[in-house]
């Protein structure tokens, strides 16, 4: 994996995969693995709303 | 990438998407409603709530109950019963001319007393417009199949824009948003931002939202295939004029099936069971079994088991695929992410409509410039929308 792929692609698999699990997560069990699904499946919730809202500079 | 390959996919992504967008939008907004259904439901009254009793008081009989909604509807024939999972204090059941009546009507009655509950008729409620607009458009099969094809176009338009993010963003970190320049750059960067971000829960429950809309089909199929095999012996036997007592059909299926509970039952005459069965469909205990089936068929005059199999491959895939649809299975969490992860999707819907709007405005020179930077030869392409 070159610097500039991970650049580009890191955070969208890491997301990806967060998100999988989170999927997962709660299908398979209720009580501690709902509330993993819950922090898993919000990264990429809070992730949008950061970036989506903050004030950037640019 | 060259220019041509990015060129193509720019085509096959304003392409699938602009066929896709507008029903896609009513998609995700009648959606919003239908995750917080339940809730709707108790503040609108429309949902059906019984009286208090202790948790161990006894289950009236089930011929009992269906006696008190017969009453309710004289001369309607019984097509189903069933619980909700959580409330095992309500039965919800339907009456109809005849087995596939679509003017049905819906009762609820107390398990306990057999009590006839007061029950809103669903269709024509606030709840059932957003359910038909979601799933049919009211046209029935060919309204879920054409819903199917615009999620199948979802799903291409999905994969072309993740295609589409290296180029946009290669030069940029990751989740920047270019405030200061044209609008047009901004709602780019927010599109590609959203985009990323919703991808795998998108895709997931677009690819399984298209898959319910085959749900029609595969029961046809299995009707045709495996419950007619297992009531092949019932084939040339006259229709039933008497039918013996549910509650001890539904006792047989419980010992058959000790670790299961009742989902619903079908009455004979439904497309769920034969015209001399009762179809009792048992459901599992733990969070994935209790959403799958296994349908136990009894002799609705004897009330004995003619058989009972595991759901094929398809059915199972099917009833899996529904709450990764639904956001249903993780609690008040769940269903809160489950609408933040909507609206975020409304949002890249309604960009990507608003960046092929302006396609053709000319951009000022030294934004133009700024996007020209970020892939050379894709510009013109991608701001003026002709893939050519």
């Amino acid at each position: 994996m070159s610097p500039a792929f991970m650049r580009l692609w890191g955070v969208p698999i890491v997301l990806g995969i967060l998100t999988v699990i989170g999927l997962v997560a709660a299908l398979l069990g209720d009580g501690l693995l709902d509330y993993v699904s819950f922090v898993t499946l919000g990264m990429p919730v809070a992730l949008g709303a950061w970036h989506g809202l903050r004030k950037q500079g640019q | 990438m060259t220019p041509v390959t990015i060129r193509r996919w720019a085509w096959v992504h304003k392409w699938s998407s602009l066929v896709c967008t507008v029903f896609m939008l009513l998609l995700c907004i009648t959606g919003l409603p239908l995750i917080y259904h339940h809730e709707i439901g108790h503040l609108l009254g429309t949902e059906v709530e019984s009286k208090p009793m202790p948790a161990n008081t006894p289950k009236a009989d089930l011929d009992k109950i269906i006696a008190a909604a017969k009453a309710l509807y004289p001369g309607k024939q019984m097509m189903y019963m069933s619980q909700e999972p959580d409330d095992d204090t309500i039965w919800n059941l339907t009456l109809g001319d005849h087995g596939t009546d679509e003017n049905y009507k819906a009762t609820a009655v107390d398990a306990r007393t057999a009590e006839v509950l007061p029950t809103p008729q669903f269709e024509g409620s606030f709840m059932s417009v957003m359910f038909h607009l979601h799933v049919d458009l009211y046209a029935g099969l060919w309204g879920k199949l054409f819903l199917g094809l615009m999620g199948l176009l979802l799903l291409v338009a999905i994969v072309s824009g993740v295609v589409l993010y290296a180029p946009f963003m290669r030069k940029l970190d990751f989740g920047t948003v270019r405030r200061a320049r044209t609008p047009r750059t901004k709602w780019l960067d927010l599109h590609n931002l959203l985009g990323i971000v919703t991808l795998t829960w998108a895709f997931v429950v677009g690819a399984t939202g298209m898959i319910n809309t085959w749900a029609d089909l595969m029961l046809k199929y299995w009707q045709a295939t495996e419950m007619a095999d297992m009531v092949a012996p019932y084939k040339n036997a006259p229709p039933l004029a008497t039918f013996g007592s549910v509650q001890q059909a539904v006792l047989n299926a419980k010992a058959a099936e000790p670790t299961m509970k009742i989902g619903f039952i079908a009455f004979p005459g439904t497309p769920y069971t034969s015209e001399h069965h009762y179809g009792v469909f048992m459901n599992g205990v733990t969070p994935l079994t209790s959403r799958l089936y296994k349908p136990v068929l009894i002799d609705a005059q004897t009330a004995r088991i003619t058989d009972s199999r595991e759901l094929p491959w398809y059915l199972t895939a099917l009833l899996v695929s529904q709450p990764l649809h639904f956001g249903d299975y993780g609690g008040q969490l769940m269903k809160f992410l489950w609408a933040a992860l909507d609206i975020a999707t409304i949002i890249v819907l309604g960009s990507g409509l608003y960046l092929w709007l302006k396609r053709g405005v000319n951009v000022p020179a030294r934004a133009g410039k700024d996007e020209a930077q970020i892939e050379p030869g894709l510009v013109p392409a991608m701001a003026h929308g002709e893939g050519k």
